[in-house]
């Protein structure tokens, strides 16, 4: 694969998408509510594991898994917030990274629940290679069928995959824009703000919080569901603690509390992320491809600090609406 | 009973390394307000300069010891001047501070990666000598690091007991306006906290690498997260909290997987042991075991 070509920014572009919606999920709760969620990653998981554990262990439909999948990650995130919301922003943030280590752990060590480390391959024991994807696979395929008779050769796996993850993360978008314009939005903005005074004029402040934590789980399922079909099996360590400071990355990087800003977060930490993996060109010819993960995530590291040292409103944030002050 | 003995035994080792650990961020939090994500790393980062001595250039592991304590110490006053007193001055509120600790800890985690490569490394020390006391049996390694440990415990909590600086540094926790106010050198006093986090971070980076025995940059995390838990175990800002709540967590880390607790939690359960103490303290007791109530 070169720089230029078509394939290598459709994979690009399909990683754009999917975070784009786990961040969409993030910027609900942190953009908007202003909740330190630092638990992100595991809702993915959540969301993931239960699709490909109902389909492969009992034999669910896949589009039956994938809604139950969200439900299940909603439900988390009611579990996770029912105790958790009432506590200080800082306490919440350590809380949550709690909550998602133990759901990874968990992942890792109850083999016969999840496959273990080695991922949903081994879902279905030992010389058995499970597969959770082949209701999708098809459906891909009757879509890059269609899809060839408009782009030709252009239109490949990874280019149909592109279209579809893009259209369900622009709907999901506009319907979330849609929803911070109600009163409901304002109500979370106002939270974010000052918790005190929403309390005091009435608002149930514990209950839109916790709206909040669990639409935004409902969102990294969603992404959690994309990156399990694109991938077609995963395992523990693709939902470790930096899948979160990435989706954080990309709320900051774009602008808080700027649904239209989450894509362009996502574009850009896209090419930083896997364009990287790509350059073969001088400086960067200079270092193994181990190492140049190295260097991506220093890259990553610098930018969060960057940010929030020289342009904490991200690229098209407003400084007045800056939760991070 | 052996059994038990050995794994409070084993217990005390862990706790002693949180310890150490978790009092630099505690008092880093009651002093400045930062949740320093990037504590982890700066263990990582006194492990690996305790490494280039040790092994890159056959020093003494007592000298690499003291080199890891000076060069994580320095490193931690050096971001206090380059990344947080910037932060500072602009106003930068909890959530700019933790982002940025963030972005810290990505950063240093993986330049460590990449100068002190990804294979597990070990110290050049002798690990196959073991010494029984009592029925208990513990390799050097955990005997060095528990006697150091203790060591370290006793000589910070004395010097926050008794020095002017420890006064200083529990004032400004308590309430930095006021201590301010007193006549307490604010910048100064933030200077030697940090030199003090820092060189506790760098030998509890050594020895938790020496217990480890193979160690990877990765170790820090893994660490963070239970020491997090002892910071909060013991009351945030408390530094005397945070070295009891270090050492009963590593108990309770161990004495879990005791099979006479209902077969006990299975070993790769420890972590979790300590996510759930975190959890559970901060639901029912946020200001910690030994802290006092107060408006938080």
């Amino acid at each position: 694969m070169t720089i230029v070509s078509l394939q290598f920014w459709a994979f690009v572009g399909v990683v754009a998408g999917i975070y784009t919606i786990l961040a969409l999920g993030l910027q609900v709760q942190f953009g908007f509510t202003g909740l330190l969620n630092f638990g992100h990653a595991a809702f993915m998981a959540v969301g993931a594991y239960t699709m490909a554990i109902l389909v492969v262990k009992t034999g669910w439909p896949l589009w039956a898994a994938s809604l139950a999948a969200i439900a299940v990650a909603m439900a988390f995130g009611l579990l996770l917030g029912l105790p958790t919301l009432r506590l200080r922003a800082d306490y919440l943030a350590i809380t949550t990274i709690a909550f998602a280590e133990i759901v990874r752990y968990v992942a890792i060590n109850e083999q016969g629940l999840t496959g273990g480390p080695v991922g949903t391959i081994a879902l279905a024991g030992p010389g058995e290679a499970a597969s959770y994807n082949r209701e999708w696979l098809d459906f891909q395929g009757s879509v890059q069928d269609r899809l060839e008779s408009v782009l030709g050769d252009d239109a490949t796996r990874d280019v149909t995959m592109l279209i579809l993850v893009w259209i369900v993360a622009l709907v999901l978008l506009v319907l979330v824009e849609a929803a911070v314009r109600t009163p409901w939005g304002r109500v979370l903005k106002s939270i974010r703000e000052d918790e005190d005074a929403a309390a005091a004029l009435g608002k149930n402040v514990f209950a839109y919080k916790l709206q909040a934590l669990t639409i935004g789980a409902a969102l990294a399922a969603i992404a959690g569901l994309f990156f399990a079909f694109q991938f077609s099996f995963f395992s523990p360590g693709d939902f470790d603690p930096l899948v979160t400071f990435f989706a954080y990355t990309i709320v900051i990087l774009g602008g808080t509390a700027r649904n239209w800003a989450v894509p362009v977060g996502a574009v850009v930490f896209g090419v930083i992320f896997a364009g990287t993996r790509f350059f073969d060109f001088a400086p960067f010819s200079l270092l193994e491809s181990g190492e140049r993960a190295y260097v991506r995530l220093i890259v990553i590291g610098l930018v969060l600090i960057g940010l929030i040292l020289f342009r904490p409103q991200g690229l098209l944030g407003r400084r007045d609406e800056m939760v991070l002050e | 009973m052996t059994e038990l003995l050995q794994l409070g035994a084993n217990g005390l080792v862990t706790g002693s390394i949180i310890a150490i650990g978790a009092v630099g961020v505690s008092l880093v939090y009651g002093i400045l307000r930062i949740v320093n994500f990037a504590h982890g790393d700066y263990l990582v980062f006194g492990a690996y300069v305790a490494l280039a001595v040790n092994v890159g250039w056959n020093g003494h592991i007592v000298l690499a010891a003291i080199a890891a304590i000076a060069a994580t110490a320095v490193l931690a006053v050096g971001l206090e001047f380059t990344l947080w007193r910037p932060l500072r001055r602009k106003g930068a509120g909890l959530f700019s501070l933790f982002i940025a600790a963030i972005g810290l800890a990505l950063v240093l985690r993986h330049v460590v990666f990449l100068v002190g490569e990804a294979r597990p490394r070990r110290y050049d020390v002798d690990v196959f000598q073991v010494h029984e006391l009592g029925g208990v049996r513990l390799s050097q390694s955990q005997l060095i690091a528990v006697a150091i440990a203790f060591a370290a415990i006793v000589l910070v909590g004395l010097m926050l007991a008794r020095t002017g600086l420890g006064k200083a540094m529990r004032a400004l926790s308590d309430n930095r306006s006021l201590a301010a106010v007193a006549g307490i050198d604010v910048d100064r006093t933030v200077g030697l906290t940090w030199m003090l986090a820092g060189g506790l971070a760098g030998i509890a980076g050594l020895l938790q690498a020496l217990i480890l025995n193979a160690f990877t940059p990765n170790f820090g995390f893994l660490l963070l997260l239970p020491i997090f838990a002892a910071v909060v175990l013991g009351g945030i800002g408390s530094a005397y909290g945070a070295l009891v709540g270090g050492v009963a967590l590593g108990l309770a880390m161990e004495v879990s997987t005791w099979d006479a607790l209902a077969g006990g939690a299975p070993a790769v359960y420890k972590p979790v042991v300590a996510f759930g103490v975190l959890i559970v303290v901060l639901l029912l007791r946020p200001q910690g075991v030994f802290g006092k109530a107060r408006v938080l």
